[in-house]
């Protein structure tokens, strides 16, 4: 088979072929011929276009006659593609995966190291010659500016999360191999992204993620600066439609007669707990989910719901769901059989669904099939707050942060434990005050005592 | 049926000859078979080609294989074990019940030989138990898991196949059926023969003699006139490993598929771990090669490895560490993740530390030759491996011959493939029922199972610079691409690509190399060409049905310029 292409090196343009090839003073003419422009070869007599399987070699590589350089995918076969010139490799133009029309420029070749420099400029400014990308799956990454700041902003959020044990302090990036293929496609810094797998472990989906997070980060910010601007300068913004949606809901809350019970209970046990199972991946939210759950199991009425105002509505599944602060909005993401899902899988699960929150790619039945609603503004340090009951469910919870508190014992010893206050707000046409009271000690029981919630 | 093709064959041979001989005499290439003309007459390749050349030279080559057929004949009549040689229990006895050890024990059988086999743990050996069969049935699932999770792949044949998912226990359900039964199989045509399995660990106890039973138990003392070693080899763990069986594993775990971890290394991207990257991606795992050479997939052809990093590893979910050695490796427990300590292989300096799921041990293979009695022959082993010569014939600390004894399979170490184990083992049989036979184990190919397959035989291309530079020829390469193709095209399989390495010359074939669809089957035409001397100048006119993959061979030997058109083929066309 035909190895040496003679089409693939030729001077640059018919032009400069004269030049060299008349009488005009060497000096002119040198510095510009000396930068040849490598060509896409005609492999086959039907090729028209070209892919670049790969590039053997790299920019700034040395290249001696009749090294392969390039390795060329035709309608007939892969082809390396030899150099009949010695020289440097001093631009690619058409990337790996890209494709060319035969005859067009993939890639610049200067005679001398110094003219590397020269050869790089001009290669830029071919930058007409638009290589074809390669097929993403993720479209939106080519949308994504390249911005710093932006890429910084999803950082500060991200590193907020655990890191892996392996990573020496942050320093060291534990990623699986798709995950750093992912981000080497789509251009996502992996010292940036918060690792979701095993141990704590970048993996594909994080870098999904990173990059929807960047996506909606450029997108929003728009929208983000605009109200802050707004509240200062006296103007009318409008909902989105997210806010109309809660708007909407709040309302029709008003028309449920609600009351309130609330408890305290030590979480001593419950951290610990946390600390242990923390490296595999599992979060508070998880727990307390878990915990509810399996208190809910016990007092299905407090999982029941009143529609019609005539009747008790027992529902099947203990779901519960977690209110989540997103941009501009609330929405919350649901643990479909909380009491029957491992605490790991619960774990996982939540991930993805804050995941999908962030994205906005949540399905409706994500979000609009909880029969509990958890409210956690603890991390923020509120010890203690009502929820509004979300119309069609009987019950939300309200969580406070878990703090140490000095606490008195029956024997008269005055000690120190971690504590946390929890709120229910109920609907008391089919939760009553006792019932919600008993909710709270079994589900205090579980969190003092939590290890059914690893079974 | 069988009887027809043999007769044609039989009459074909006369031909044969006078072809041969009219081109020798009118060729003016004198050398063409200056090798097999000057040769010693013993020194013989393997069998097929003995009896070609033996026809070149005799006419009593019809005779000779009549005389064959005869035999093969009686002992069928006879259905099964000879009688022994006065004094001795057995003809041929033969420890190790894998591929090799039942190759040899058939053909000992079809030669008349009262044959026994010792078989201290299951009937099959590696390949059947623990190696390449079980494995081909985790490639066939992940064949499938690969095309039809090929969304791409589907569309452009018009298909729609909703997500697809498995059972990994159904998976691995089918790899041990599908062992259980070639294990069946075996141990039914070895007992159908009336070769004897003895049960219990073998071991030679002096010349001729072998005793056999359970460890700990009662030992018999039988008497052989000839022993065959084949016990095989079992997976090469390195030092500073440490395999629990359950995150850190060899192949011999790894094809029970007891998991599907997300994210496991392979030490070593030869056959086995290239192989099971195939199987783990399929099935969703993340796999990261672990290689202590500088390039993946070491023993390949580098032109055919370059295209199959290219397809089967820079696509999918894999990333590698070259020119490293997994200087320690620790199981997952107590929580925490299977580390691995990754050293430079060339300045042992500390690497990285890469923390996974799982490990796969793919490092290759340890003969396994202890307790074999080996001191009373007083044969040495090196590195575990029995030394033996051209003829498997087992050779001692002195450097002499063990009369009597022979080695054959992955316990020599020579080429550690069943189909070789077993292709030493008929030539041993050969040998001691009186002829002489020396296997060519250029001809004999290799296959990798991957999706698509890679398949090889003779030397690679820097194998066959070096070995023409060391004899003072030229050497052409010829290649075919798998894109130009019908049947490959009409499969949407059009990645791969055959390479023909030959002396043009003479038109002997060096080597051919082949990564794409069905790879493994497409190699027979040119190992068998090899095996039987037949040149690039007479293969090519050979007809190959259309449209077929095999036309990309045929390409392959079109595409070759051989300068001296000279042809020994079969000149005169049969009349049907």
């Amino acid at each position: 088979m035909a190895q040496l292409l003679n089409s693939s090196f030729t001077p640059t343009t018919s032009s400069l072929r004269r030049q060299c090839h008349s009488l005009t003073p060497r000096k002119s003419t040198q510095i510009q011929a000396k930068i040849r422009e490598i060509f896409m070869p005609a492999l086959s007599s039907t090729m028209t276009e070209g892919k670049i399987v790969s590039w053997i070699k790299s920019e700034g590589d040395k290249l001696s006659k009749g090294e392969s350089v390039v390795v060329v995918e035709s309608d007939k076969a892969d082809m390396d593609v030899e150099t009949f010139y010695d020289g440097y490799l001093a631009a690619i133009m058409v990337e790996e995966g890209g494709v060319a029309v035969v005859g067009s420029a993939i890639a610049l070749l200067a005679e001398t190291e110094d003219e590397i420099a020269q050869a790089v400029s001009k290669a830029k400014d071919q930058g007409s010659v638009s290589p074809a990308a390669p097929s993403q799956d993720l479209p939106v990454e080519s949308k994504v500016p390249d911005s710093a700041p932006v890429a910084k902003a999803a950082a500060s959020v991200a590193l907020t999360a655990s890191t892996h044990p392996a990573s020496e302090g942050g320093k060291r990036v534990v990623a699986s191999p798709y995950a750093k293929k992912l981000a080497k496609e789509l251009n996502v810094d992996l010292s940036v992204v918060v690792g979701s797998g095993p141990m704590g472990r970048i993996v594909a989906k994080d870098v999904e993620a990173a990059v929807v997070a960047n996506a909606v980060a450029v997108a929003e910010p728009a929208k983000a600066v605009t109200p802050a601007l707004g509240v200062g300068s006296g103007s009318v913004v409008p909902f989105t439609t997210m806010q109309g949606a809660v708007s909407r809901n709040m309302v029709e809350s008003l028309g449920v007669p609600t009351f309130r019970v609330g408890y305290t209970i030590t979480t001593d046990a419950l951290d610990a707990l946390y600390k242990k199972i923390k490296p595999k991946g599992v979060t508070m939210t998880a727990l307390l989910a878990k915990a509810t759950a399996l208190a809910l199991a016990k007092h299905p009425v407090v999982n029941s719901s009143c529609r019609d105002g005539k009747s008790f509505t027992y529902n099947s599944n203990i779901n519960v769901a977690v209110a989540v602060a997103t941009d501009g909005g609330l929405i919350t993401p649901v643990l479909q059989n909380a009491d029957k899902v491992d605490i790991y899988s619960l774990s996982r699960k939540w991930k993805e669904l804050v995941d999908k929150a962030r994205a906005k790619q949540l399905q409706p039945h994500e979000y609009s099939t909880g029969t509990f609603t958890l409210s956690n503004l603890g991390m923020f340090g509120v010890d203690r707050f009502d929820a509004i009951l979300p119309p069609g469910t009987g019950a939300i919870m309200a969580v406070g942060a878990s703090e140490p508190t000095v606490v008195a014992t029956k024997d008269g010893r005055i000690g120190m434990k971690t504590q946390m206050q929890v709120n229910v707000t109920a609907d008391h046409r089919v939760i009553y005050g006792a019932d919600l009271a008993q909710f709270l000690q079994t589900l205090a029981k579980i969190i003092e005592d939590p290890k059914d919630l690893t079974l | 049926m069988n009887s027809a093709i043999s007769l044609s064959l039989s009459s074909a041979s006369p031909i044969t000859v006078r072809s041969y001989d009219g081109a020798a005499s009118s060729s003016s290439s004198s050398d063409l078979f200056f090798r097999n003309n000057s040769a010693p007459s013993q020194l013989r390749f393997c069998g097929l080609k003995r009896e070609a050349f033996s026809g070149c030279k005799s006419s009593s080559n019809a005779v000779l294989l009549k005389q064959l057929r005869q035999n093969t004949k009686i002992s069928a009549s006879l259905s099964g074990n000879g009688t022994p040689s006065k004094g001795f229990d057995y003809d041929l006895v033969i420890i190790g019940a894998g591929v090799g050890g039942h190759g040899a024990a058939l053909h000992a059988v079809e030669k008349g030989l009262k044959t026994a086999i010792i078989e201290g743990d299951v009937v099959g050996g590696t390949c059947v138990n623990r190696g390449c069969v079980p494995s081909k049935a985790l490639l066939a699932v992940s064949g499938r898991m690969r095309e039809l999770q090929n969304e791409h792949h589907m569309k452009s044949f018009g298909l729609q196949v909703a997500a697809a998912g498995y059972d990994r226990q159904g998976v691995a359900d089918h790899a041990e059926n599908l062992a259980t039964k070639i294990r069946n199989n075996l141990t039914n045509s070895l007992k159908s023969l009336g070769v004897d399995i003895l049960a219990g660990v073998g071991t030679v106890v002096g010349p001729q003699k072998v005793k056999y039973g359970k460890v700990g138990g009662s030992e018999t003392v039988i008497t052989a006139k000839d022993i065959i070693i084949a016990t095989g080899s079992v997976p090469f763990v390195p030092k500073g490993v440490e395999v629990d069986g359950k995150t850190v594993i060899t192949s011999d775990h790894a094809l029970k598929l007891e998991t599907v971890p997300e994210w496991i290394v392979i030490v070593g991207s030869g056959y086995i771990g290239l192989e099971f990257s195939d199987v783990y991606t399929a099935l969703g795992s993340e796999v990261t090669f672990v290689e202590a050479l500088d390039q993946l997939m070491p023993g390949f052809d580098p032109e055919i490895g370059k295209l199959a990093q290219r397809v089967l590893i820079n696509p999918r979910k894999i990333d590698y560490h070259t020119g490293v050695f997994a200087t320690k490796i620790t199981p997952a427990k107590d929580g925490k993740p299977v580390t691995i300590e990754l050293i430079d292989a060339k300045t042992k300096e500390p690497k990285d530390t890469l923390e996974v799921d799982a490990a796969l041990i793919a490092t290759g293979r340890a003969p396994f030759t202890q307790g074999l009695g080996l001191e009373n022959v007083n044969v040495e082993t090196q590195r575990g491996f029995i030394p033996v010569d051209e003829r498997m014939r087992v050779i001692d600390s002195k450097g002499e011959l063990v009369p009597h004894l022979y080695c054959i399979g992955d316990a020599n170490g020579k080429m550690m493939l069943a189909h070789a184990a077993s292709a030493q083992g008929i030539s041993v049989v050969e040998q001691v029922s009186g002829k002489d036979h020396v296997l060519n184990h250029l001809s004999i190919p290799a296959a990798c199972f991957t999706h698509p397959e890679i398949s090889m035989v003779g030397l690679t291309e820097p194998q066959a610079r070096e070995k023409a530079e060391k004899e003072g020829f030229e050497i052409g390469i010829a290649k075919t691409s798998f894109k130009a193709n019908t049947k490959a095209l009409a499969e949407n399989e059009g990645e791969g690509i055959a390479k023909l390495i030959y002396r043009p010359d003479n038109g002997e074939i060096l080597g051919v190399h082949i990564f794409g669809m069905h790879a493994a089957d497409l190699i027979h035409e040119a190992s068998n060409a090899i095996a039987l001397g037949t040149r690039v100048q007479d293969i090519k006119y050979a007809v190959h049905a259309h449209p077929t993959l095999s036309e990309v061979i045929d390409e392959l030997f079109k595409s070759a310029k051989v300068k001296n058109d000279v042809s020994c083929a079969v000149a005169e066309p049969i009349a049907v």
